[in-house]
């Protein structure tokens, strides 16, 4: 606050707050669709407050296999593909990063180069050969087939040697005279060292592979791999009749919690993470 | 680039790099290579046959009024999401670095929308806009707009942008919020002593200083409006009414898996990559210069 002005300051505050409630009023849509019953859902106008059937509603999903796959099913299959997704990226990043910064090799500069390059090639725009190689491999309806191809990161590797770049050469040279293997300076001095990185990064790779959609719906062809996120789509489109309101927001609840709780909960260390990181 | 001092092993490195490399090989180069390969080959339907026909099937997209169309159309979309999500949240932005009470609350209801998949959110405004159903369209109706996006085509369009402008508004709103932090308060206050309200500094001296960073979150906006709306899209328009919602990462969805135009499809995926290479040069080159002052 460089002046005092109470009247921008209030004003400041009554535009934010304005703001920020029609940014989250598509959520609090959801919320209070989620507490209503289906007979309710179909009476224009709808409602605006929350109402009473929340209970029975998560009771319906949780008990009925009507919608697609069981959802804690699908929510299982999120959380593991999303785990695989953000704990493979970080280790295979962290490891060729350290190489890449720590040891003089042949073609050091062209393994950086190569991985590089898949920063220009998002999924959307590989994804049929994407696609035979998967099937050729087997990997279709698997764990592994919805991780692995998405694990190579450029930009993780990136942000590591970046980290690794700033810690003085002096502890890898003391730990050299102490008779410390590189692996034992790895582990006892290196990744110590990074934990904040690898919090923050965990944050913003756990939410991009928590909400991965266009991959799963190729990959997967057999109910009991769905993951929760790419349910909701067969929701809006089952059957001929209009979509069950209730308990596709009920669902879609549920699909953004964990990624949504992960960023309010880790908001410090995302953040501090994702504007250094990033840039 | 790397250490003064560094650890000389025979195999180490190499078993260290080999998961990203094996990785980065089989799902990355090369389906590339394959997509670049099957963009000179005119395969029939059935996948039996192919000829190998040179540029043919580029000739063909440049020759296709359709995919003309569908390449003004994603321009037009990403710089409208760009523009409506980068405006937002900057204006958001400047009134929080004022505010000092709540700062902290209102940025944790801004960053949710980040942590949303762009399926749900597509779901979400789906939802509120439902042409029957929709809550904004009940209201919209009281001040006589009639709203029905699966019949009007700008309707559709304007529907998507909301979408996808909604979910990138914390990411840009944290950005510009880190560049107004990093501004030294002593220009500010000097500006203030020598009587520049709130608005004029804003527009004299926070504007012109975050300026990198508007342009660093212009290029990341338009890669996320080039290939992270898939989702969006598919959920609230599947690309109609007509063609009129269908994007270029869409089309090659659309023609590859649903239509079955191998070499066409492969041939927009090489485009795509091409677009996706200008921009991260542009990106890096702009990173380069950051880092001189």
């Amino acid at each position: 606050m460089v002046e005092n002005r109470p009247m921008t300051t209030f004003i400041s505050h009554s535009v934010l707050i304005i703001g920020v409630a029609l940014i989250v009023f598509p959520i609090w849509i959801m919320l209070v669709a989620s507490s209503h019953d289906a007979l309710r859902l179909t009476e224009v106008p709808l409602p605006l407050l929350p109402g009473d059937q929340f209970w029975e509603n998560i009771k319906l999903l949780f008990s009925s296999k009507t919608f697609g796959a069981p959802i804690h099913l699908s929510l299982l299959n999120s959380l593991v593909m999303a785990m695989m997704i953000s704990l493979g990226k970080i280790s295979i990043s962290v490891i060729s990063a350290f190489a890449i910064v720590y040891f003089k090799f042949r073609f050091r500069m062209f393994f950086f180069w190569m991985i590089f390059v898949t920063l220009m090639l998002p999924v959307e725009v590989r994804i049929l050969p994407t696609y035979e190689v998967v099937a050729s491999l087997g990997m279709l309806d698997s764990y592994l087939g919805l991780s692995v191809p998405l694990i190579a990161s450029a930009t993780a590797t990136f942000m590591f040697r970046q980290t690794f770049l700033t810690i003085p050469d002096e502890l890898m040279e003391a730990s050299r005279i102490d008779g410390a293997s590189p692996m034992r300076f790895f582990f006892d001095v290196v990744i110590p060292m990074s934990r904040t990185n690898i919090a923050a990064l965990f944050v913003i790779l756990f939410i991009y592979g928590w909400n991965q959609y266009l991959w799963p719906l190729l990959i997967t062809t057999d109910p009991d791999m769905y993951t929760v996120v790419m349910s909701i789509k067969q929701m809006l489109e089952s059957g001929e009749s209009e979509p069950m309101w209730h308990m596709i927001m009920l669902t879609a609840l549920f699909a953004m919690l964990p990624p949504v709780l992960v960023v309010i909960f880790m908001q410090k260390i995302f953040v501090k993470g994702l504007t250094d990181s990033e840039k | 680039m790397q250490k003064r001092v560094h650890y000389n092993s025979s195999y180490l490195p190499y078993l260290l790099v080999a998961p990203q490399i094996i990785i980065t090989l089989v799902f990355f180069i090369w389906p590339a290579m394959q997509a670049l390969y099957q963009s000179f080959l005119l395969e029939d339907a059935f996948g039996l046959s192919s000829e190998f026909v040179w540029f043919d099937n580029f000739v063909e997209l440049y020759d296709n009024p359709r995919y003309l169309d569908s390449f003004v159309r994603t321009a037009f979309f990403s710089f409208a999401v760009a523009g409506l999500s980068m405006g937002v949240a900057l204006f958001f932005a400047a009134l929080a670095d004022r505010v000092v009470k709540g700062a902290q609350g209102y940025r944790t209801l801004l960053i949710i929308p980040y942590a949303v998949a762009p399926v749900l959110a597509g779901t979400l405004w789906l939802f509120l806009f439902n042409p029957t159903l929709g809550i904004m369209t009940y209201f919209l109706d009281m001040v006589g707009i009639n709203w029905n996006h699966k019949l009007d085509s700008s309707q559709a369009m304007g529907l998507v942008i909301l979408a996808a402008a909604w979910k990138q508004i914390s990411y840009n709103f944290l950005f510009f919020v880190a560049a107004m932090h990093s501004i030294p308060k002593s220009l500010i206050e000097a500006a203030a002593i020598d009587g520049a309200g709130p608005a004029h500094r804003f527009r004299t001296i926070i504007f012109p200083l975050i300026s990198p960073t508007t342009f660093f979150l212009l290029v990341v906006n338009i890669i996320y409006a080039f290939f992270d709306t898939f989702g969006i899209i598919h959920a609230v328009t599947a690309g109609g009414p007509g063609n009129s919602t269908e994007i270029l990462v869409y089309k090659v969805f659309n023609d590859g898996f649903v239509g079955l135009d191998l070499g066409g499809s492969a041939a927009q995926s090489v485009i795509l990559m091409f677009i996706v290479i200008g921009l991260t040069v542009v990106q890096f080159k702009y990173i380069e210069r950051k880092v001189e002052y």
